[in-house]
């Protein structure tokens, strides 16, 4: 098998509170593999170990084949990564974002040009491609953003959120770009708050409180909770939620 | 009323709960004074000292000398001729030069007077005033000695004169400035921070849309502020009489009126940048670019406005600054009463009712 | 016990809403459905009174946005959309500030909050900064609803917010509605459009529609078929390329694909997507759902 993630047992503590708790999984290259979770499950802690940003307290886990332990600098290079809340930089112009994303990932400039060239024209975004992020309506940002989270080809791309209020037309068009991306080869690792796009993905995990309720396709998981959709057996999980707070 | 206190309230906690504001702005007065009392140093430990002798005789060879064994001077160079003083100084060869009058000795004797030129390099003004001081009690107990040996009274006559920095614009000055400087940065700065903190946190929003009359969001939000200026104003006072033992020569009570006018004209200068701006860090760079560097520049606290040039003086007119630490000067240091500060006064009434028109015009019942 | 007619506004050149009417009764939970940019938030300040509208009237409870916005302001509750709290003071005495604020106490309206503030109250000397996402949400609700006000304005109250917790908060909103409250709320989830008696699609400052969520769903013109196969992705494409549906989407495990009313019949597309290798093949007629309608109403403006 040909695992780009792997947890095992990976834990993360904050003084006496154990946000994760030793949660284990494989993530395959090329999967789309759904992150659920309530609001303070770990989601969020999980993802930051995955992308290097957070230490974890005990357990293992490599992404792209890189230890996050140690060698945190490779697992950043080769992840891509995009939230609701930062994604790209306002005040600069279309290209001038996908340059600076580019740049920071160390690819050359003749690589950028022929590629954002490629992009702008796959994107249907010629027209925009001198006008300042700010001025796009936000269905074009969240596009754009992922565009740039995938432009230096990463082997795994980490998505946060991101079609929080998108309209339904744009947000599904993100999708067919996930899938899209998805078929190239890259594995996409995301989080969503809407149960019909977990339905979109090969595999979905639940969190609930710190731990992996549940891990399996959305097929499965439904047959296994006898629900007639991903929204049916989030509740079900979720409600188990012993946390509080 | 009720919704007022509770509001002021409400902004005591965000101030105290903010520990490293809260301790930045009680500490900021004591680390400035001391910064400024004692940078500028009233030490004077072995000052290099040069004389110019014309001739040397009995006399000024004793003088010398007692004033090199004394552990306050080092007498470290003799040079040949004044011109040599100027130079002297800009080498930083010696502090103090003495220049002894031509036949010093026989003048004493025949004449029973001599002079004795103490020239000082008075950048550094506190250690200036020091160290003349010093000698000047140096000559005189040399005086005292030598009229028990000898039958007519004598008379060695100092005349100091300070060069670099005649006005000796220093200790006594920086007191004010710093009280300047403080009340303002802290009335206008952490009033407009305040009240923009809460347009960029959304919470403007839940107030605005609820009867909450805007006067009383405005009034909670100075009157913590107003407390913290009053703190920062005794802080400073108690250090300067205590610490740095420059004395209110005149009534701390006059000094009181024209410091809470001043403390007005800045909280409503801080209103009107919060209607200005949009975020606090805006609101953080308006103040600072407009109010503490003129502040510090042109208020008279560091370079003394007389020796500006003409614009620079004219546009010092509208810097609240100025016209309280002018008066602070003239009240805390001089020792004159209120008839001295009534144009400072004026001035800073009508600064302080102008701008609260305008901040109070200016703010918004609306988000636009 | 709002009304608004014709209401424009726009921020330099970006137009944010462009000629809004409508109507809420009292007692009623009227839902604003759009995503994020359609003019939500735009139109909920200029109801609250934050903002003038450029063009057009609008009165809450009787009184002028313009004129009368002190009155307003006395008898409404707002929750925007951020958390619009003090993060540095605690459960307790944000509750405690906002009711003074309203010039009431918590005593005083307590029973209305009890439900809702009963859930965080073992947490009351805890500063709102620390509390998750559901509990800011009730701390938020608890402090607009202290001085009961007889209409409130909820915008986007469960965005980021996880579907256990929007669930519970909109039983918290039936329980008000209960009450007496008027409850003005909006959400890019199309999903909760079924919890609003009356709902107005919203996009690029337009109201493409105010209806009951039934009737909105009954107006739907077209056929609606889900369909499903052992390979979705293929299958999309598959079904973007004939040419005989009105438009196509993912949705959920199914496509949702839209057919003029008999112009196709189920039998025949089942046979060309055997043609073009599908297995296992299901295709159902089903009720379209308001995030159907919302796509197939906004098309015309959809970029």
């Amino acid at each position: 098998m040909d695992n780009v993630i792997t947890a095992t047992n990976l834990t993360k503590q904050f003084g006496h509170f154990t946000a994760v708790d030793q949660i284990s999984f494989e993530v395959e290259r090329g999967e789309i593999f759904g992150f659920l979770g309530a609001n303070g499950a770990g989601k969020t802690t999980a993802m930051r170990m995955l992308c290097g940003l957070s230490k974890p307290t005990s357990g293992i886990g490599t992404v792209a084949g890189f230890d996050i332990h140690t060698q945190t600098e490779k697992v950043k290079k080769n992840i891509g990564y995009m939230s609701q809340k930062f994604s790209l930089y306002d005040d600069l112009k279309v290209w001038e974002n996908i340059e600076l994303f580019g740049g920071i990932y160390g690819m050359n400039d003749q690589d950028i040009k022929v590629k954002t060239d490629k992009l702008m024209y796959e994107l249907n975004f010629e027209k925009e491609r001198n006008m300042l992020v700010a001025s796009l309506p936000l269905g074009f940002k969240q596009k754009l953003a992922f565009s740039v989270a995938i432009f230096h080809q990463p082997q795994v791309v980490f998505l946060d959120e991101p079609t929080g209020g998108v309209d339904p037309v744009t947000r599904r068009m993100f999708w067919e770009m996930i899938y899209k991306a998805a078929e190239n080869g890259i594995t996409v690792f995301v989080t969503t708050h809407y149960m019909d796009e977990a339905e979109y993905c090969n595999r979905v995990s639940i969190m609930v409180d710190g731990r992996i309720e549940a891990l399996d396709s959305p097929k499965n998981l439904k047959a296994h909770y006898s629900a007639k959709n991903m929204d049916e057996v989030f509740q079900k999980l979720a409600r188990k939620s012993q946390r509080k707070e | 009323m009720k919704q007022l206190l509770s509001f002021v309230r409400k902004e005591f906690y965000h101030i105290l709960r903010d520990k490293t504001t809260i301790l930045i702005l009680l500490l900021m007065p004591i680390i400035q004074i001391i910064l400024f009392g004692f940078a500028l140093t009233t030490e004077v430990k072995d000052t290099r000292v040069a004389v110019l002798i014309p001739q040397s005789d009995e006399i000024t060879t004793k003088l010398v000398e007692r004033i090199h064994a004394s552990s306050y001077f080092d007498v470290v160079n003799t040079i040949q001729s004044s011109y040599e003083i100027q130079k002297t100084f800009r080498d930083s060869q010696a502090k103090l030069v003495l220049v002894f009058e031509n036949d010093f000795a026989a003048k004493l004797k025949h004449d029973g007077i001599a002079h004795i030129q103490l020239i000082a390099d008075a950048t550094d003004p506190n250690a200036a005033t020091s160290f003349t001081f010093y000698v000047s009690n140096i000559i005189a107990s040399y005086q005292q000695d030598m009229i028990g040996t000898m039958k007519n009274p004598y008379q060695i006559t100092p005349e100091v004169k300070m060069l670099y920095n005649p006005q000796m614009i220093g200790a006594f000055n920086f007191v004010p400035g710093v009280l300047g400087m403080i009340l303002i940065l802290i009335c206008a700065m952490m009033t407009s921070i305040a009240i923009v903190r809460e347009k960029e946190k959304g919470t403007m929003e839940i107030l605005l849309v609820s009867p909450m009359r805007p006067i009383y969001t405005i009034l909670a939000k100075i009157t913590p502020y107003f407390v913290l200026s009053c703190i920062n104003f005794l802080t400073i006072i108690i250090l300067s009489v205590f610490v740095l033992k420059v004395p209110i020569a005149g009534s701390f009570f006059t000094l009181v009126i024209i410091s809470m006018l001043y403390i007005f004209v800045a909280l409503a200068l801080g209103l009107l940048i919060s209607t200005l701006t949009e975020s606090q860090v805006a609101a953080m760079l308006i103040s600072g670019m407009a109010l503490m560097i003129p502040v510090m520049l042109l208020s008279g606290m560091i370079f003394p406005i007389e020796n500006m040039p003409l614009p620079l003086q004219i546009f010092s007119n509208v810097i609240p600054a100025r016209w309280y630490i002018s008066a602070v000067k003239l009240v805390m240091i001089q020792g004159l009463g209120f008839s001295a500060i009534i144009k400072e006064m004026l001035v800073l009434s009508f600064m302080a009712i102008t701008l609260i028109v305008i901040s109070l015009k200016k703010f918004k019942v609306r988000l636009e | 016990m709002v009304k608004c007619i014709d209401l424009h506004k726009s921020y330099g050149q970006t137009i944010a809403l462009q000629g809004v009417s409508f109507e809420v009764n009292a007692g009623e939970i009227f839902g604003i459905i759009g995503p994020d940019g359609a003019g939500k938030t735009t139109l909920f300040r200029i109801l609250t009174t934050l903002i003038l509208a450029n063009q057009g009237s609008a009165t809450v409870n009787g009184f002028d946005v313009v004129k009368d916005y002190r009155e307003i302001r006395k008898c409404v509750g707002y929750m925007p959309g951020r958390f619009s709290l003090y993060q540095d003071l605690t459960v307790e005495e944000n509750l405690e500030f906002f009711a003074t604020v309203f010039n009431t106490t918590v005593e005083e309206n307590y029973e209305l909050i009890k439900d809702i503030y009963q859930q965080i109250e073992p947490f009351k000397k805890r500063r709102a900064g620390k509390l998750s996402g559901g509990m800011k949400q009730k701390l938020a609700l608890s402090c607009a609803l202290i001085h009961k006000p007889t209409v409130l304005f909820l915008d986007e109250p469960t965005t980021g917010v996880d579907p256990v917790s929007r669930k519970e908060f909109w039983g918290m909103l039936k329980k008000l509605k209960a009450q007496g409250i008027t409850i003005l709320v909006s959400t890019p989830y199309m999903d909760e459009a079924s919890l609003c008696d009356r709902i107005a699609l919203i996009q690029k400052g337009k109201f493409l529609s105010i209806d009951t969520p039934l009737n909105i769903v009954n107006q739907y013109k077209n056929q609606l078929w889900a369909v499903r196969s052992m390979n979705m992705s293929k299958l999309l494409n598959d079904l973007r390329s004939n040419k005989s549906f009105e438009n196509c989407f993912a949705f959920g495990d199914s496509h949702h694909v839209s057919i003029e009313n008999k112009k196709l019949e189920i039998k025949t597309l089942e046979e060309y997507l055997l043609k073009c290798g599908h297995t296992d093949i299901e295709i159902t007629e089903i009720q379209p759902t308001i995030e159907d309608c919302f796509m197939e109403i906004s098309k015309d403006t959809t970029l």
